[in-house]
């Protein structure tokens, strides 16, 4: 315990060890890092979150962006209007970088993969809590049929509301990790991330990014720039 | 009055001899360490509170469903702002409604300020503990003793305190009964209960120890509890200041950072 607290201890001072997202020498991007490495070197790893049974369904706010293609957001996109009307027969996932297989998906390829549907709770970082049950696909199936690179550590996405975040290999892989197209039983409704979310159940709500565009897996970290979490001075890390 | 001569002469006799030695160091180095980031933990904790000022109990609430408490502590206090409310699926009660206003919400650096602290607590609050048990300090100091654990004179010790009528500070640890109480409540008591609650709140620690939220009543209930501990750890306090100030805040202050 003391050991790991200690080796925990050292990475707060920057740059000694490698492969951690950037502090850009700020004190609370420091003390992010300091958890996460915590929590990946003491706790368990890769065990599963609790699931619940239908009837702890609950209601479930939709925040943040609810429609992409709205002409009110600064984050709109307009790709994805056109998509919704043609009911996402044209919407493909791409998946690049550091893969043997790049290429897209569309969401009948999705759907053909072995299907995974779990009821869990969302938790916002804002301190609400909600149950949903989401259908989809685990990421860890999408990344082994696109041949994911030994060389691999990060997994990125980018969604049509201009969010980019991304995930470690723990978590990316995790079996309740899944590209969700379902919920409740039926397909993602617009307001929860149609047609394609990240389900990210061993984080907070806001790793769970929706409206799917693109996913790249990368070897050294990519912060996201403008449209990432850290630079919006939020935590990259949110398992706590 | 009788009653009460003879309740005091108890707490005279219950008390021990007068120790002519200070705080230890390491006690004094944790005090002060231990204070700080739990005063940066209520500020922190504050904030990320009026981000969503209402508390539930169980696993799950949120503002389409009844709250236990509602808090009127930020804008986010009772806004209404809803709108497209639809069903969507599951029982019939759960529904989906969009915002139609921008919240306070400051839990980017809140939340991140809020776990640095936590570290500061955590990591020396178990090096006190141990140092506690070590050198005998729980035993000596802190633990109430069986000869003065009786009813009488911690009523007694109530209802002086709250006359404010307390032993001249000595700068020292030979505390009274309802003092053990107090630090006892608070180290034994709810400093654990604020780290267990706090740990269950997380997603990976919960994955990983389910038990963790299943004891405390699932996450909306360990938010709930969470908050309480510290309603309580502030009271403890509001009244731990004002007891040092009615005892002789300037002993007190040399007791506590001087050892003498």
């Amino acid at each position: 315990m003391i050991a790991g607290v200690g080796a925990a201890g050292g990475l707060l001072v920057p740059g000694y060890i490698k492969g951690l997202p950037p502090t850009y020498g700020h004190i609370l991007r420091m003390g992010d890092n300091l958890t996460y490495s915590a929590q990946r070197i003491l706790l368990p790893s890769r065990r599963a979150v609790r699931e619940y049974s239908h009837k702890d369904i609950s209601s479930f706010p939709a925040i943040g962006t609810t429609d992409p293609a709205s002409p009110h957001i600064p984050n709109r996109s307009d790709a994805y209007g056109p998509l919704r009307k043609g009911g996402f027969g044209d919407w493909r996932l791409s998946v690049e970088g550091l893969v043997a297989r790049p290429g897209t998906y569309s969401l009948a390829d999705l759907k053909r993969f072995p299907s995974r549907t779990q009821i869990t709770r969302h938790t916002c970082e804002e301190g609400w809590s909600a149950i949903a049950e989401w259908t989809g696909v685990p990421l860890a199936r999408v990344l082994e049929a696109a041949g994911m690179l030994p060389t691999a550590r990060w997994v990125n996405f980018y969604s049509f509301d201009q969010w980019a975040d991304s995930i470690d290999l723990h978590d990316a892989l995790h079996p309740q990790t899944l590209l969700a197209y379902g919920m409740n039983g039926r397909d993602l409704p617009v307001p929860h991330g149609a047609p394609v979310r990240l389900r990210v159940e061993t984080q907070l709500g806001y790793k769970s990014i929706k409206f799917l565009q693109r996913i790249v897996v990368n070897d050294t970290f990519d912060d996201g720039g403008k449209n990432g979490n850290i630079q919006n001075g939020w935590s990259w890390y949110a398992g706590i | 009055m009788l009653d009460q001569l003879t309740a005091e002469a108890a707490i005279t006799a219950a008390r021990p001899a007068l120790e002519t030695v200070g705080h230890a160091r390491w006690v004094r180095v944790s005090h002060w360490l231990l204070t700080a980031s739990i005063l940066v933990l209520a500020f922190s904790g504050f904030v990320i509170l009026m981000a969503h000022p209402r508390l539930y109990w169980g696993e799950t609430g949120n503002n389409l469903t009844p709250a236990l408490i509602e808090l009127p502590i930020s804008r986010n206090h009772r806004h209404g702002g809803w709108v497209d409310p639809e069903p969507i699926g599951g029982p019939p009660s759960a529904i989906s409604a969009n915002r139609t206003y921008s919240i306070f919400n400051q839990n980017g650096w809140g939340r991140s300020l809020h776990f640095l602290a936590a570290w500061f607590v955590v990591v020396p609050g178990a090096f006190y503990v141990v140092a506690g048990l070590v050198s005998g300090h729980f035993r000596r100091h802190l633990w109430p003793r069986l000869r003065e654990s009786r009813p009488r004179i911690f009523w007694a010790e109530l209802i002086n305190h709250l006359r404010l009528k307390v032993p001249t500070a000595t700068g020292g640890p030979d505390y009274g009964l309802l003092q053990k109480c107090a630090y006892c409540g608070v180290v034994f008591v709810a400093m654990p209960l604020a780290v267990l609650s706090g740990l269950a709140m997380s997603p990976t620690v919960a994955a990983a120890y389910p038990f963790l939220q299943g004891v405390l009543g699932g996450f909306q209930s360990a938010r709930t509890i969470h908050f309480f501990t510290f309603v309580a750890i502030m009271l403890f306090a509001i009244a731990h200041v004002i007891m040092v100030i009615a005892s002789g805040f300037r002993r007190q202050m040399r007791g506590m950072t001087m050892g003498r």
